[in-house]
């Protein structure tokens, strides 16, 4: 461990005023991205006994935290932002993981055996031996009049939810641009703190393809009742401006939709989706198409980069499902799990990525848990429980169930997991009886 | 200051100290307590925070909602009498807890 002691005093000078240029010695490992993956890898690692120097880097000021609050409980103002810290700085020191913020890295040069270094913006270098990209993705913009009115707002980090938290006590009207799970618990967020929330939703149903139709109906029935505008098959053709003298930058007022319909709003929040962060990985010469291109053991093209989370696409990790299929995610869950199948392949193990996907979406009182991953699914199974406002769908291809959305349904939701975690089966017809418990007539296929 | 006694499935025992108001889930988590992943960060989606509770501490703790008994049947290690979610239990100012993590979260 010696080495590592000499390689952390780099950097510690470095927040001592040394030259922006200085170059910090070489790390073992430069993880890009201090999020949810990158944070997993780390500690990852240290659990399986990598016992080279690690550089956690990333571009945002704030320790590393937890994304999901940001559109739940932190913007309602229920949990602090020291809650959402994933780790205490004594833990990065005793684990030898030196945690860099507001680094931007705009261009790496890396060698044939996996060692290189890595440049940010502001001149400074970062060596290393190994590289882990876990950049994650971005915000998709939306290009249209108005977009850069003060008040047009996305939600992809703390900084974001920062500068929306700060407009919300000014606002009385709310316009969410975008019925997807970002969208949608915002809104339900925002219409808890008092505020007059319409969602506009471009296509013909809520949260596009990530649920099926029961669900997505459900969730415009929920919604509805419980009094939040949406309109689905609407798209905005511009945000006005309030013209109000003095303004610094000038200020949006409203929204105007394609029919002419102007609705105010002094808040305009899009969530219309995200774009993986490839730029490093093609200036790398990385595979990339719709993230960078890994394999079952989270190693890139080159053989050698570890590229994980929101930013990679990999094979899908279902047992059983097609070959060659391939899938991006967008989920702790997976950014979790990904990252353990990097550490492996970072310490000479090779452990395939394979797992039942799960995720979850809290909007209002409705708790959303989803098992599994429905695509080409040939039949559905309902249950619903109208008394209790519990509700769940059963995904089903050839007979085999394969996923679940449920509401306010844990129970459901455990049991479909665990089942397709155990390669059990759930027959159709007796699930179909929402008073029998799952758990009670998994088989075992 | 309140403090927790965290012991893993194999007796290795950890002590933290951690802030009132905080869960113990958090407490852990912070401070890299092994045998907690707490992948939805508290808000009671994962049940991969499971802890059982020594028996004579159980009094001291806020009860059950029906969602955390619901999620609890979801564990990867099977529930007994005294299984709590961490992200439920908040430390209070003179809290001594005691709980033993289980074999596996996930
Ligand atoms: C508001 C919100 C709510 C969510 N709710 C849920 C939920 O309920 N359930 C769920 O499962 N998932 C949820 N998610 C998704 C989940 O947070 C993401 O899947 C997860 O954060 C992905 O982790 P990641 O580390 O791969 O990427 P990210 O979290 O996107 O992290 C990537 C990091 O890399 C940094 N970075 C990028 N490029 C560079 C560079 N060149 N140099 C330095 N740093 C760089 C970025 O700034 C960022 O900090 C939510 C996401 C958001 C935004
Ligand atoms: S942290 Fe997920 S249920 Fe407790």
């Amino acid at each position: 461990m010696s080495t590592n002691a000499v390689e952390q005093a780099a950097p510690a000078a470095q927040a001592e005023g040394a030259t922006p240029s200085s170059t910090p010695a070489r790390t073992g490992l430069l993880i890009i991205g201090a999020s949810q993956s990158g944070v997993q890898l780390a500690v990852s690692l240290r659990a399986l006994g990598f016992d080279e120097h690690i550089t956690l880097l990333g571009d945002e000021d704030h320790r590393p935290y937890q994304r999901p609050a940001l559109s739940k409980e932190f913007l309602q103002g229920t949990v602090e932002s020291e809650s959402l810290i994933f780790r205490s700085n004594e833990y990065w020191a005793e684990h030898n993981v030196d945690l860099v913020k507001g680094e931007f890295i705009v261009r790496i040069d890396k060698n044939t055996d996996g060692s290189g270094t890595a440049h940010s913006s502001s001149g400074k270098q970062f060596p290393f031996k190994r590289l882990a990209l876990t950049v994650g993705a971005r915000a998709r913009k939306l290009e249209i009049e108005g977009g850069d009115l003060d008040g047009v707002l996305y939600l992809r980090n703390a900084d974001d939810a920062l500068a929306l938290k700060a407009r919300v006590g000014d606002a009385s009207d709310v316009v969410v641009i975008g019925g997807g799970f970002i969208g949608l618990e915002a809104a339900s967020s925002l219409q808890k703190m008092g505020k007059n929330v319409t969602v506009l939703e471009f296509g013909p149903r809520l949260v596009g393809r990530a649920v099926g139709e029961e669900t997505a109906q459900y969730f415009l029935q929920a919604h509805r009742s419980r009094g939040l505008d949406i309109r689905l098959s609407v798209s905005a053709r511009r945000f006005i401006a309030n013209d109000a003298p003095g303004e610094r930058r000038p200020a949006v007022a409203g929204v105007e939709l394609e029919d002419g319909t102007v609705l105010p709003a002094q808040i305009v929040l899009i969530g219309i989706g995200v774009i993986p962060n490839t730029q490093l990985a093609e200036q790398l010469g990385l595979t990339v198409d719709n993230g960078i291109v890994v394999d079952r053991f989270a190693l890139a093209s080159d053989g050698t980069t570890v590229a994980i989370g929101d930013c990679a696409n990999m094979p899908n990790p279902v047992p059983g499902s097609a070959p060659g299929e391939r899938i991006r995610l967008e989920s702790v869950n997976n950014a979790i799990e990904h990252a353990k199948v990097a550490a492996y392949s970072l310490t000479g193990r090779r452990e395939e990525y394979a797992g039942i996907p799960w995720f979850w979406s809290n909007q209002a009182d409705l708790k959303l848990q989803i098992a599994g991953l429905c695509n080409g699914y040939d039949r559905t199974v309902l249950r619903r429980d109208e008394e209790r406002g519990k509700f769940s769908v059963l995904y089903y291809r050839h007979g085999q169930v394969i996923a679940a959305d449920c509401v306010n349904a844990p129970l459901d939701f455990m049991a479909v997991k665990n089942a397709l975690a155990k390669g059990q089966n759930i027959p159709a017809e007796a699930a179909a009886d929402a008073a029998t418990p799952l758990k009670t007539i998994t088989t075992d296929s | 200051m309140p403090t927790v006694h965290f012991t893993d499935a194999e007796g290795a025992v950890r002590d933290v100290q951690g802030n009132t108001g905080d869960s113990v889930m958090e407490t852990a988590v912070r401070n890299g307590v092994p045998g907690i992943v707490a992948e939805c960060g508290g808000s009671l989606s994962c049940a991969t925070c499971h802890v059982f509770v020594r028996e004579d501490c159980l009094a001291q703790l806020p009860p059950m909602e029906d969602m955390e008994d619901e999620m609890l049947y979801g564990t990867a290690v099977d529930r007994e009498d005294n299984s709590r979610l961490s992200c439920q239990l908040r430390l209070t100012d003179e809290l001594e807890l005691f709980v033993t993590t289980p074999e596996t979260q996930v």
